[in-house]
């Protein structure tokens, strides 16, 4: 493996990691938390609650 | 060619921030997109309280999943913004982050310009670590009420760009929003205005010292696969690139300094051409694997 080839596998290895963790959130419907609070305005985010 | 680069980036920079704010009926009438595209994570800080927001600011996604009863780490967020950085580093916050644009276009304003000595600069570059470990990962996960929830602190406490791009434009269309204005929205809006202003004087303050976004992409610039290369073969050692670079960034010695947003200032004054950017299975259009430094 040359030089270059070598310096992609942390960067591919942190790739399949990060798919990993989305496809584990997503089992643990985490999306439906984020969903949550993104539908609502979010009052601490503009500067209210 | 360094125009040329210029150019480029603000036309991505400008669709990044269109494709992220598309929801145009949100300005209209004062309401937010309510869809289930905000389940996926945007790369840039992006407040999904903005009118215009098809997604999720990946920061505000993250304290909400910490500070949420059911959960005590986030997979999901922390996915995303792992993928995001393995991918591009700060390439995000040089070309996809809307407050990024933001702030660079406050920067061309005319007027008198500002670099920050090195001996006051570079301790207030580890702020955004400490507001990332404590506003945003920290006190999330730990500062529970009866209930069990906690609060976004960061997006509460510090973030100008949901006062901006959120705050300022709900309560302008929006009637009730406004009668509920206190001490938090003006505290909100002292720290944008401060940013505003340092914008203008400094290119990016609060990319350099104050967001936790360009935190966690700085820890995955030294990896990800976009990245930037200097040929030592073709380096003349004239300093032009270090005296350009708006992120004072020792490109000779460190171009993928976690502070590099992969502007590409560089690259358009290299006298050489010998530097160049991009991701490591495609490198510079030159003969590789002779004398490159990453």
């Amino acid at each position: 493996m040359n030089k270059q080839a070598q310096s992609r596998v942390p960067a591919i290895l942190a790739l399949i990691a990060a798919a990993a963790m989305i496809i584990v959130g997503l089992l643990r419907s985490e999306h439906l938390v984020v969903l949550q609070k993104a539908v609502n305005i979010c009052l601490e985010c503009i500067g209210i609650g | 060619m360094g125009r040329g680069i210029s150019g480029k980036r603000t036309l991505i920079q400008t669709l990044a921030a269109i494709v992220s704010n598309g929801y145009v009926a949100g300005f209209v009438h004062g309401t937010i997109y309510t869809g289930r595209l905000k389940t996926v994570c945007v790369p840039g800080l992006n407040c999904y309280s903005c009118p215009g927001a098809l997604g999720s600011c990946p920061i505000g996604a993250l304290q909400s999943v910490l500070a949420s009863r059911q959960f005590g780490f986030s997979f999901y967020a922390l996915g995303f913004l792992l993928f995001f950085g393995a991918l591009w580093g700060r390439f995000v916050c040089g070309f996809l982050c809307p407050f990024g644009f933001i702030q660079d276009l406050l920067h061309r304003l005319p007027g008198r310009k500002l670099r920050v000595a090195s001996r006051v600069d570079r301790p207030l570059r580890l702020l955004k670590y400490a507001l990332l470990l404590f506003l945003v990962i920290l006190l999330p996960m730990l500062l529970n009420n009866s209930f069990g929830f906690s609060k976004p602190f960061f997006c509460q406490w510090v973030c100008p760009a949901g006062t901006l791009t959120g705050g300022i434009p709900l309560i302008l269309a929006n009637e009730s929003l406004r009668n509920s204005l206190g001490f938090l929205f003006s505290w909100k809006m002292a720290i944008l205005i401060a940013v505003i202003i340092g914008s203008i004087l400094i290119y990016r303050p609060f990319c350099k010292y104050l967001c936790p976004l360009g935190a966690i992409y700085a820890l995955c610039n030294r990896f990800s696969l976009y990245r930037m290369r200097v040929d030592e073969h073709l380096c003349i050692d004239c300093g032009r690139c270090e005296r350009i670079c708006p992120m004072q960034v020792e490109v000779r010695h460190n171009i993928n300094s976690p502070e590099c947003i992969r502007c590409g200032r560089c690259r358009g004054v290299c006298p050489t051409d010998a530097i160049s950017g991009g991701f490591a299975a495609c490198p510079a259009a030159r003969p590789a694997g002779r004398g490159t430094t990453e």
